[in-house]
């Protein structure tokens, strides 16, 4: 089957030479249009030289497969069911073709009904189910990593400064200040960027379990705890509450007022709450810049428009690109690239140049947007724990998180019914009663004993801290040779065999009671905590 | 009377150490201390039965108290002996010995307790018969049980299940004579005299053979939940010895270890994703080709790298993950291990070491073999803690660690392991696998990471090769 790669017109192209190479091993015939490259800085000779042919965009949007970085809106356009002679751009797009794109179904549901109307297999690369075996596929986490290192690099060409302080004999100059809100994976590769060019950095997330990653990246975490809001239940933020919106607007204030850059990359759900308010720019010093990756959703600055430049009124550059990933075409294409070739291999299990999607596979059928003339989004829910395809794409992703098959987690085996385990436990509680009522008086009181002790186990137990528990299980097993007690009482017996018995029982229980104490000595004289031994490393 | 009333106090204070000594162990600062009061609590308990025994002593007071010695002396010798010379990576293997010797101790006070009471027919001598009769077959499951136990942890025994046809049956039928031993046991026993004797002997037999044949139908790669099972077990072996001695102590105490082993037991179940009743059953890992099909293999062949190239890149890397299996334990890697990874943290890389909860043969197995190395503890995590740090490590070692990094387990709902927590070690930048061979890993479940695109595998013995990547540091 032949791929074709036509020039989408932009400067990113989704094969490189090397991708494009991956492709021919698969046993591809590969068609580049004459120029795709060019704008991230691949010639057609690099092309040539992995194996393709470079053709005119005609004869490579007539391929078997076609690959291109976005579905462009003229396939939306109703056009002739099928290739025409001479057909030009997106009208030679076969009967039956496949199309690998992003396509963005949610946002676009007439390009996708008209790519089904032509019998177009449609793949979309921005409808990659979460799942950590599709995670090679996943262009927006990509793409948003991108989008973050370059929000830097437009914030360090409109800033006055430089990023990292210095103390010369011409005079010192203070470190700039960053703050970043969302700390997703645009947030985190922009917090790790502006770090790197030595800008004291501060971030600022509602989601309280990603201050450790924060923290991981470099910067300081901002604290507003009445902020902090509960994480939904599929693991992405949630729109917040009227408190917690407050006590968020109050961070942002204070830590914009004092930023020389911000970087806000707020995205709920595909909508962009505002974060900075028009009052909060007016506080903040002339010639600081705010780069706004939300502003594909509309914007988290008040003052964004989104795709241009702003200047407020008191000197704060406000940013509002949405072609973030685009001014870095060659990184962007790489990354595109490889998500395309990781498809395409993942659709050639032979490596015999055919594509056969398994249309069972959760990863294929959760792409396919379009196909067999029917609109095939969106997909049946995946059994993971984030549902994240049906959400529109944007910038700030969120990491992709580690997604179990939810149906595994609670096998009708592994578990006891609750109902089943009541009746259970009632039926023993009553044995039990019944054992103690049977008992004479004496025993009873050995009963209560029992149970008050095997509640206190339980629960002193429970809070013992994972690293121990082979400590624990010694000291256990040294304390139940307690048992010696027995042994010993009996010692003294009259009777030879019950003595000879009980030397026995008593010795092998006093080995496990000074072998269990020591080697649980001894063992813990090895835990260490790091500062202790510090100097002694080096 | 008084020395009976002394020796109660007494055992009130040591039970109160006891309690206050485990919940010591619940942190690393307070550990120490705890082993301490147990030792103080051991010995006041100790102390006070010296004194009880020799008070009760039918023989001569002198005879008892030698023999009391040189019981004491036997076991503070071979005691002392075991513990100093065992190495850490033997630890399982010497714990599960131990639970066998509180076994066997259960079993003998069982019967002596049987041999020494009066017989008189009446409720409280039933009570007492079904006490020595419990006491025996608890004792007698966890000794065998615990030696089983030992021979696989110590590669004396298979570890693959013993797979006998019905065997589920077989326990079942062990029960059930247990069950009708103890009716004859209790007909027997209640007219009077030692004619109780031969189902109590018989009952032995079964039960002997019971924990045998329970231990032997679990694999090796369960045999951290058996470790701690049988730990419980000689816990309430120690309860049941309490009950028909009339001992207070005892029945603390056994009840303490035996609902710890419970707990542990429960937590390593829950993070293998497993039930405990599936884990006790047995039979896990018993497919005998090895690999298991698996839903969706991913294809593809793996990339093998050499240890210079290893090097290479955790000079390069700015964060390193390493990720411990057993087969840090039976290279015995521990220590250069630990070398490389001070050595990285002086060249300012961030190292810290992420655990598997059933990590190794034992639970926190790893973490006192790294402690052993002299890591520092507070770079030891566990997965809840580091499971999301994956994503930002530029380097992870993955040292003789197989199925608790099994990417199969998230991606392949058909796969044996299926919704077990795994360490999400590829997520990192790139994964170096040590391993010997492509040899599957107890669960017998092929592992997918090992043909990713960003794992490279390091063939040899464990130990070697983290040397020699030291010398290229």
């Amino acid at each position: 089957m032949r791929i074709g790669i036509p020039d989408d017109g932009g400067p990113l192209v989704p094969a490189t030479p090397t991708t494009t190479a991956r492709l021919v091993g698969l046993g591809y015939d590969v068609a580049v249009s004459a120029g795709a490259g060019a704008g991230a800085g691949f010639p057609d000779a690099a092309y040539e030289a992995a194996g393709a042919a470079v053709v005119s965009d005609a004869e490579a949007w007539a391929s078997d497969v076609v690959a291109i970085t976005r579905a462009p809106d003229a396939l939306a356009t109703p056009g002739p069911a099928g290739l025409r002679p001479g057909a030009r751009g997106p009208d030679g797009l076969r009967i039956g073709a496949v199309l690998i794109a992003q396509i963005a179904p949610a946002a676009r549901p007439d390009l996708v009904r008209a790519l089904a109307n032509r019998g177009v297999t449609a793949l979309a690369l921005d409808a990659v189910p979460r799942i950590s075996r599709a995670q090679s596929l996943d262009v927006l986490s990509a793409l948003s990593n991108v989008a973050g290192y370059r929000a830097v690099v437009e914030a360090a060409a409109e800033f006055g400064g430089m990023f990292s302080g210095q103390v010369t004999a011409a005079g010192t100059t203070p470190p700039a200040n960053v703050f970043v809100i969302g700390a997703g994976v645009a947030g985190l590769a922009a917090i790790g960027a502006a770090g790197s060019l030595g800008a004291q950095v501060r971030a600022f997330d509602v989601r309280p379990e990603v201050a450790e990653q924060i923290e991981s990246m470099g910067a300081t975490v901002v604290q507003a705890d009445a902020a902090a809001q509960q994480v939904s239940t599929d693991g992405y933020a949630s729109s917040l509450t009227a408190d917690q919106e407050a006590a968020a607007q109050r961070a942002y204030a204070v830590e914009t007022a004092a930023a020389d850059i911000v970087i806000t990359t707020a995205l709920v759900r595909g909508t962009a709450p505002t974060t900075i308010t028009a009052e909060m720019v007016a506080n903040m010093r002339p010639g600081s810049v705010i780069v706004d990756l939300a502003a594909p959703g509309g914007g988290n600055c008040e003052l964004t428009v989104p795709g241009k430049r702003v200047v407020s009124d008191n000197g704060v550059v406000i940013l509002g690109w949405t072609d973030l990933p685009d001014r870095m075409p060659r990184h962007t294409s790489e990354l595109l690239g490889t998500a395309v070739a990781n498809l395409v291999q993942l659709g050639t299990p032979e490596r015999d140049g055919r594509l056969a999607l398994d249309p069972e596979d959760v990863v294929v059928r959760g792409m396919t947007v379009a196909a067999g003339g029917e609109v095939l989004w969106p997909p049946p829910p995946v059994a993971v724990s984030a549902p994240a395809q049906v959400r529109p794409a944007s910038l700030a992703e969120p990491p992709s998180r580690g997604s179990r098959p939810a149906g595994s987690g609670s096998r009708p085996t592994e578990r006891a019914h609750p109902a089943v385990r009541a009746v259970l436990i009632g039926l023993a509680a009553t044995l039990a009663a019944l054992a103690v009522a049977a008992s004479p008086a004496d025993q009873a009181a050995h009963f209560t004993v029992l149970a008050l002790a095997v509640v206190v186990g339980f629960y002193v137990i429970s809070h013992v801290s994972h690293a121990l528990h082979t400590p624990l299980m010694s000291q256990t097993n040294a304390i139940s040779g307690i048992i010696l007690v027995g042994g010993m009482l009996q010692i003294g017996s009259s009777n030879p065999v019950v003595t000879t018995l009980a030397v026995l029982a008593s010795a092998v229980a006093s080995i496990n009671i000074f072998g269990g104490f020591l080697v649980t000595h001894r063992m813990l004289g090895m835990f260490r905590r790091g500062d202790t031994t510090e100097g002694s490393r080096r | 009377m008084t020395v009976e009333s002394a020796v109660q106090a007494v055992y009130l204070v040591a039970a109160v150490l006891f309690v206050l000594s485990l919940a010591g162990l619940s942190k690393q600062e307070t550990a120490r201390r705890g082993v301490l009061l147990g030792m103080t609590g051991m010995g006041l308990a100790l102390a006070a039965t010296v004194a009880l025994a020799l008070d009760r002593s039918e023989r001569p007071v002198g005879v008892t108290a030698g023999l009391i010695l040189l019981v004491l002396l036997v076991g503070a010798a071979v005691g002392t002996w075991r513990a100093r010379t065992v190495e850490m990576t033997q630890m399982p293997e010497l714990i599960a010995l131990l639970h066998s010797f509180v076994g066997a101790a259960a079993v003998l006070v069982g019967y002596g307790s049987f041999l020494t009471e009066p017989h008189t027919a009446g409720a409280g001598t039933t009570v007492h018969l079904v006490e020595v009769f419990l006491g025996v077959l608890i004792g007698a499951v966890t000794f065998t049980g615990s030696v089983v136990a030992f021979g696989k942890l110590s590669a004396r025994l298979r570890s693959s299940p013993l797979m006998l046809p019905g065997r589920n049956w077989l326990n079942l039928a062990a029960v059930v004579a247990c069950g009708a031993l103890l009716w004859w046991f209790l007909t027997a026993g209640s007219t009077g005299g030692s004619s109780g004797l031969v189902p109590l002997l018989l009952m032995t037999v079964v039960a002997l053979a019971l924990g045998w044949h329970l231990v032997a139908a679990i694999g090796g790669g369960d045999m951290p939940v058996v470790v701690s099972m049988l730990n419980s077990y000689s816990g309430w072996a120690a309860a049941a010895a309490g009950f028909m001695l009339g001992n207070d102590l005892l029945i603390i105490t056994g009840a303490l270890v035996g609902s710890s082993g419970a707990i542990l037991s429960y937590l390593m179940c829950r993070a293998m994703n497993r039930s405990f009743v599936s884990v006790i059953l047995g039979g896990f890992g018993a497919e005998p080709g090895a690999v298991v099909e698996g839903g969706a293999v991913e294809p593809g062949s793996y990339r093998e790298t050499t240890a210079l190239e290893v090097a290479d890149r955790l000079t390069a890397a700015r964060s390193v993950i390493v990720v411990p299996g057993y087969g840090m334990a039976v290279a015995k890697a521990q220590y250069p291990v630990a070398d490389l990874v001070a050595r990285l943290a002086a060249r300012g890389t961030t190292v810290r070491f992420g655990i598997h909860p059933v990590a190794g043969r034992l639970p926190g197995h790893m973490n006192v073999l790294l402690a052993e190395a002299k890591v520092p503890y507070d770079q030891v995590l566990g997965m809840d803690e580091i499971n999301d740090d994956f994503p930002g490590t530029d380097v992870v070692l993955v040292i003789g660690a197989n199925d608790t990094v099994n990417p199969a387990a998230q991606d392949d709902p058909a796969s044996p392991i299926a919704g077990m927590p795994v360490l999400e070690v590829w997520r990192a930048r790139e994964v170096v696998v040590f391993k010997r061979s492509m040899a599957t890993g107890y669960a017998g479940v092929q592992n997918p990471l090992f043909f990713r695109e960003n794992t490279a595998m390091l063939f040899g013995d464990a130990k070697d090769q983290v040397e020699l990547i030291v010398q290229a540091l």
